[in-house]
């Protein structure tokens, strides 16, 4: 199969055709053939992207299964994954069934809701497999719309705010994107993604207005790219969408926000920022070290001052997107493979807390953690996932959650001594808020009378959990599955990044003179 | 066989924990429990057939990342062959106690299943803790390190129901992460200097580190003391040492067994472990090494004055822990790692009974704790009685001075404190007042438990009720048919207990599955000093060859033979690690030749070597568990203190005893008059020089505070303010249409964005058939 990302890729789509075309009503039966067709469509997709992995090698860092169509006016359709890509791939494919899963009990317009994810799905996908930059650009903004939909719909009372919020911050920076990729095209005269990672933008240091512009025309695309991914990673201090659209998007929403579009922004810079602009990722990487320092401490402590559960994983989710910018910036192998395997793991491990605050949120209808207490009397099993999860997100070694930060800090170690010490006290931040958050919401005595009656997971709900909790153990003990495909396709990356830095000596130079 | 001990209790705790409803609560606890026997039986093995020879055991490959190589592995050398019978023995011995200990447990209600949890807990702590100390690389030892940690959290806190544990097992979560916060940078750190974390590499990287200075925050360091002080901070956390205390006493709000394990014998020594292990970068890091002597000293007199004053048995027995592995760390600090090996060796037994026989003192008063409702129990529960006997006279040091004869702390205390007084004048006089006070409150602890009038409130008047506040047992209505009198802790006793024969408050003997771990305990206390004292703290050659070191170049191949020592100076840019290097079977040779006496004749082998091969030293990792620098004559040196030095410690525990009694069986009103007249003081040692509330002060309260503040307004009124007025500034559309916006319209807007993107693509298809 030749063209299987493109299957993958669209399986998804095409799943959400037939239901847009053919399915009919709003009663129960209706709603059940849509939720089938939808967790049947997706878990063909992840069989299918099992193919690709085994398929997969290594060793080689160039991309693979590519396929290259002409396209409409004279565009082109590309597509392809390297080590890099294409653990983000099977991330996705991974986890879409499991989310379906997860939204099985929703009744309000079932139909649509699944077509939202589906489409999500296949606009996901194509970003992490584009190899065009029109293509990319396609894919990474249209997939805010599902995205929009689904908080704006089927999410809470603030909703409409929610999603605006959500909407401007990555809008606005996408319009910076698809300005300077205008630019790369004049300048290279290609949209080839590969091709643009091998072409040298100009570097030489600009003086605008009496600016000295270190790194010049690379530095301007950096940040312009950089006002995009940061918006989505997210990084302090554009993150406070981020809370509101977990709040108010429904579980699954807020599952796939954390656990896959996050990502991108993360994706973005080792696809295009570290490979295209080498000479204005070396520049500015001090100022992106130190916004990630800043990012983990901050929104620990602001973590800990949440009374809203979402919340307070939210504010933990920016924290863990701290240490994959700052691993992603210390352009070192451990660094880096650390930022991609933090990337991985909290998809896993954010999912399902998550899914840990929808449990009990379908049971009571509300996110305070004060109206929490005592959940382990009634729900042992509960406790048990909540407790593996949370240890994980601690960082605890064993679980993948640790792995990713250990490289990180092993890499950051060797850059920069002060945003090292900053971050690691991150450690110590993510244990207290959240073991607070396990002890309030299910230590102590059962007092408060509505949980009293409070029931332990479903067999379906365990179900969903189970291979969540595979994959963090696995990962966290045997993480070599995932270094082994990301190593070779990091090591080259940085390898051409490093050739290409020497300019900044001379750039250096030539701004003294 | 080192595999099976490592994997045994883990499967133990899998099959407990999660098989228990298959097969039955009480299968589940034989099981597990067999398991960690089996593993103490083949620990013991190993410990005694083992030859010196390090062995590296490979299981899988962990974490890969370019040069970084981590694996899951097993090291045996001397330390782990220690370790493994230290924590191996005290785990099934505990296992074995918590048969009796947890049978009837208040705090559950009736029909709740908590003995396989608590047995599995146990299990999967002592599963940690065995790849802790097996760990061949740093990585590994920072899983047992955290596994541990966790296993403790989820044991202070196993009476989840308590508010009090479920804050006691978050505080200790969360101290030791601040000692995880130094012991994570000191990996880094080391691979970032040595480009490797397996031990064998860093080990012998040592003399390099030495040497290399590096920028770490805001000025030059030398490696190997940055190293040393960082790492340092974890084993602080973990082995509770002054500053990083705070979590442990509160750690008493877990079972007893428990804190007999985890909070006495295995996991609070880590830290010194950890000293210990990493000695061949110790030996290079003179500033590191009195931080920590300095550190350990302060914190054998800050928690034994803490000690002297506390009224929660199991509070005392946990300062008294605190201030012993101040004792350790002296040892470790000065560098006698070997002593430091030989008290955390002797004082798992002895503490480990201490906590034990304080567990079946509260067993027969009745989850009583304090020591002022104690008094005359030696004829009540005569076994406790003298297994707790045993343990005092071994914490406190009693044996016969200027010889080798005594009970187990007498050894290794006095070898602590005559390396210190070659080490540290500063730890010398604190750990001798120390151990006045050690004995001191290990006596009080014994008069006030067990001689005198009982002193029980509520003897045989149940209305008297107790004013100290348990937690438990109060009416939960369990068909023991006494929840009316739920007040009287007789009641509740023959009620639990079925001694329905006697109507008061009788206290009793527990069961003799409490029992038989007291009594092994009981003689490790009393003879593992002695039957150790040589390998540990011997003549030098003994112990060189006990931890398969290389000999001393110089070799002090007999005691006295002090005339060897300056000589030696001339030879140290031949340390061991350079015969080895150079032709194994020659080091072999020469070690040989050592232990017989030949000092000479080894030398002759080793000097020359050693230069010859001085490039590559650097190589190659010292041999043995435990690395001596080619200066370090502690041990020579501490035989050789004055005799005034040697009989101190054993005068200090008698003035200490003798204290006690005057206090307590003398002239019991004494205390009180002394605490009223020293008011002051008294509160502050009472308040523990008031940590708790200076932390609160100084890190809760403002970290609470700055998250608020940051939330409110950092995110809100900063970000959110800015940005909101950035995006209604420039587009008042939007605003409006926020205003007006439903539901209905998302359809509309996601519409124009599909318009809008449509637009851009064609534009830029356009744009790019005109190039």
């Amino acid at each position: 199969m030749e063209n299987v990302l493109s299957i993958i890729t669209f399986l998804p789509a095409v799943a959400a055709l037939i239901l847009a075309l053919f399915l009919r009503g709003e009663d129960a039966a209706a709603q059940r053939n849509a939720k089938w067709v939808a967790l049947l469509a997706t878990s063909a997709t992840f069989l299918l992207s099992l193919t690709v992995l085994i398929g997969f090698d290594p060793a080689n860092t160039d991309m693979q299964f590519v396929e290259q169509y002409g396209w409409i006016l004279g565009l082109n359709y590309k597509m392809g994954v390297d080590g890099i890509s294409v653990m983000f791939v099977m991330l996705t494919t991974f986890l879409m069934p499991i989310t379906i899963a997860a939204c099985w009990d929703v009744q309000h317009r079932t139909k649509e809701y699944m077509i939202a994810f589906l489409l999500l799905e296949t606009l996901m996908l194509g970003v992490f497999c584009a190899l065009d930059l029109v293509l990319f650009y396609l894919f990474f903004e249209a997939g805010l719309i599902p995205m929009f939909l689904i908080i704006g719909i089927w999410g809470g009372k603030e909703r409409i705010y929610a999603a605006f919020k959500f909407f401007l911050y990555t809008f606005l920076g996408s319009v910076l994107m698809l300005v300077a990729m205008i630019y790369m095209y004049v300048d290279a005269g290609t949209t080839d993604i590969p091709t643009l990672m091998k072409h040298t933008f100009a570097s030489e240091t600009l003086a605008i207005g009496g600016f000295h512009i270190l790194g010049g025309v690379q530095t301007l695309l950096f940040l312009a790219f950089f006002a995009s991914f940061a918006v989505k990673m997210p990084m302090w201090p554009v993150h406070t969408w981020l809370p509101d659209a977990h709040v108010q998007a429904p579980t699954a929403g807020s599952v796939i926000l954390a656990a896959v579009l996050l990502k991108m922004g993360g994706y973005g810079f080792l696809r295009f920022s570290l490979p295209m602009f080498p000479v204005g990722s070396d520049v500015l990487a001090p100022l992106v070290l130190w916004m990630s320092a800043i990012a983990i401490v901050y929104a620990s402590l602001v973590a800990l001052a949440q009374q809203d559960m979402k919340k307070l994983i939210a504010y933990s989710s920016v924290a863990h997107m701290g240490y994959v910018t700052m691993g992603i910036f210390t352009a070192n192998q451990q660094g880096v493979d650390g930022a991609m395997f933090q990337m991985i793991s909290h998809g896993f491990i954010s999912g399902a807390l998550f899914l840990c605050v929808g449990v009990i949120y379908d049971r009571m209808h509300t996110r305070d953690i004060d109206a929490f207490g005592g959940l382990v009397i009634r729900m042992p099993a509960y406790a048990l996932i909540f407790l593996f999860f949370t240890m994980s997100n601690v960082g605890l070694p064993g679980t993948s959650g640790f792995i990713g930060e250990f490289l990180t800090l092993v890499g950051i170690f060797q850059v920069n001594t002060w945003v090292a010490v900053v971050a690691t006290s991150g450690v110590i931040f993510s244990a207290a808020y959240g073991l607070y958050l396990y002890r309030k919401v299910v230590l102590g005595d059962l007092v408060k009378e509505a949980l009293k009656s409070i029931t332990d997971m479903t067999l379906r709900e365990r179900a969903i959990f189970a291979p969540l909790v595979v994959m963090t153990l696995l990962l966290g003990i045997y993480p070599v599955l995932v270094t082994d495909i990301i190593g070779p396709s990091v090591e080259a990356l940085l390898t051409n990044y490093k050739a290409a830095l020497p300019v900044i000596a001379d750039v250096a130079e030539a701004a003294t003179h | 066989m080192a595999t099976i001990i490592l994997l045994a209790p883990l499967v133990g705790a899998l099959i407990c924990g999660f098989g228990w409803r298959f097969i039955g609560e009480k299968a589940a606890q034989v099981f597990t429990t067999s398991m960690i026997f089996l593993a103490a039986a083949l620990s013991w093995v190993i410990f005694v057939t083992f030859d010196g020879e390090t062995q590296h055991i490979h299981l899988l490959t962990w974490i890969q990342s370019g040069s970084l190589d981590t694996e899951w592995a097993i090291r045996l050398d001397r330390l782990t062959a220690i370790m493994l019978v230290v924590v191996n023995s005290v785990s099934a011995l505990v296992h074995l106690y918590s048969f009796g200990y947890m049978a009837h447990d208040e705090n559950w209600h009736e029909g709740e299943h908590y003995k396989a949890r608590f047995f599995a807990y146990l299990s999967f702590f002592t599963f940690a803790m065995l790849t802790l100390i097996t760990s061949d690389n740093l990585v590994q030892m920072f899983f047992g390190w955290e596994g541990v940690g966790v296993a403790s959290y989820l044991l202070i806190g196993f009476y989840y129901r308590k508010p009090s544990a479920n804050a006691a097992a978050m505080k200790a979560f969360v101290v030791n992460r601040v000692g995880d916060f130094g012991f994570a940078l000191g990996i880094c750190g080391l691979f970032f200097l040595t480009d490797s974390i397996r031990f064998d590499d860093i080990f012998a990287a040592g003399p390099q580190l030495a040497e290399t200075s590096v920028t770490f925050l805001w000025t030059e360091w030398n490696a190997a003391n940055l190293i040393g002080v960082l790492l340092f901070i974890g084993a602080m956390g973990k082995s509770a040492q002054l500053g990083l205390h705070t979590w442990l006493p509160d750690a008493m709000e877990g079972p007893t067994p428990v804190s007999a394990l985890i909070h006495a014998a295995t996991m609070v020594t880590a830290g010194v472990f950890l000293v210990c292990r990493m000695s061949p970068i110790y030996e290079y890091a003179p500033d590191a090494k009195t931080l920590i002597v300095v550190l350990g000293a302060t914190t054998a007199f800050f928690a034994a004055t803490v000690g002297l004053v506390q009224n929660d048995i199991k509070r005392v027995i946990a300062y008294s822990t605190c201030s012993q592995l101040g004792y350790m760390f002296v040892a470790a600090g000065t560098g006698v790692y070997s002593v430091a090996m030989f008290h955390l060796f002797t004082h798992a037994f002895f503490k480990a009974m201490l906590f034990l026989g304080a567990g079946s003192v509260i067993h027969a008063t009745h989850h009583e704790q304090d020591m002022r409702n104690y008094g005359g129990l030696r004829k009540k529960i005569p076994v406790t009685f003298w297994a707790m006997m045993i343990g005092t006279l071994a914490i406190t040091g009693v044996g016969i001075p200027l010889t080798h004869y005594g009970f187990a702390g007498f050894l290794s205390k006095d070898a602590v404190i005559e390396s210190a007084y070659v080490g540290s004048q500063y730890a010398f006089w604190l750990l001798v007042v120390a151990a006045c006070f050690t004995s001191f409150y290990s006596w009080r602890l014994m008069f006030l438990t067990f001689y005198g009038e009982s002193r029980a409130q509520g003897h045989g008047h149940d209305d008297h009720g107790h004013g100290h506040g348990h937690g438990h047992g109060h009416g939960h209505g369990h068909d023991h048919g006494h929840a009316a009198a739920a007040h009287g802790h007789a009641d509740h006793a023959h009620a639990d207990h079925g001694h329905d024969d006697h109507g008061h408050h009788e206290p009793h003997e527990s069961p003799a599955v409490m029992l038989i771990p007291l009594g092994v305990l009981a003689l490790g206390a009393m003879f593992s000093g002695m039957l150790w004292y040589n390998v540990f703290f011997g003549d030098e050659t003994k112990v060189r060859e006990w931890f398969g070191m290389e000999q001393a170049a110089g070799g002090h191949g007999a005691e006295g033979d002090h005339a060897a020592a300056p000589a030696e100076d001339g030879h140290a840019a031949a340390p061991a690690s350079a015969e080895n290097a150079a032709v194994a079977a020659e080091g072999d040779h020469a070690a040989v030749a050592a232990t017989e006496g030949h000092a000479a004749e080894a030398d002759a082998h080793a000097a020359p070597a050693g230069d010859a091969t001085a490039a590559h030293v650097a190589a190659v990792a010292p041999k043995g568990a435990i690395y001596l620098g080619a200066d370090n004559h502690m041990i020579h040196e501490a035989h050789n203190v004055p005799k005034w030095v040697k009989v101190s410690p054993f005068i200090a525990m008698l003035i200490g005893f003798a204290t006690a009694w005057l206090f307590y069986i003398k002239n019991p009103s004494l205390p009180k008059r002394l605490a009223a007249a020293q008011r002051p003081l008294y509160q502050f040692l009472l308040n523990k020089w008031y940590f708790d509330e200076l932390y609160n002060a100084i890190f809760v309260i403002p970290t609470k505070w700055l998250g608020r503040f940051l939330w409110q307004k950092g995110d809100g009124k900063v970000i959110d303010g800015s940005i909101n007025g950035l995006a209604m500034g420039f587009i008042p559309l939007v605003t409006r249409l926020v205003n007006r916006a439903q539901s209905g319209y998302i359809f509309h807007y996601a519409f124009a964005m599909v318009l809008g993107i449509a637009a851009l693509v064609t534009w830029m298809s356009l744009s790019g058939g005109a190039h």
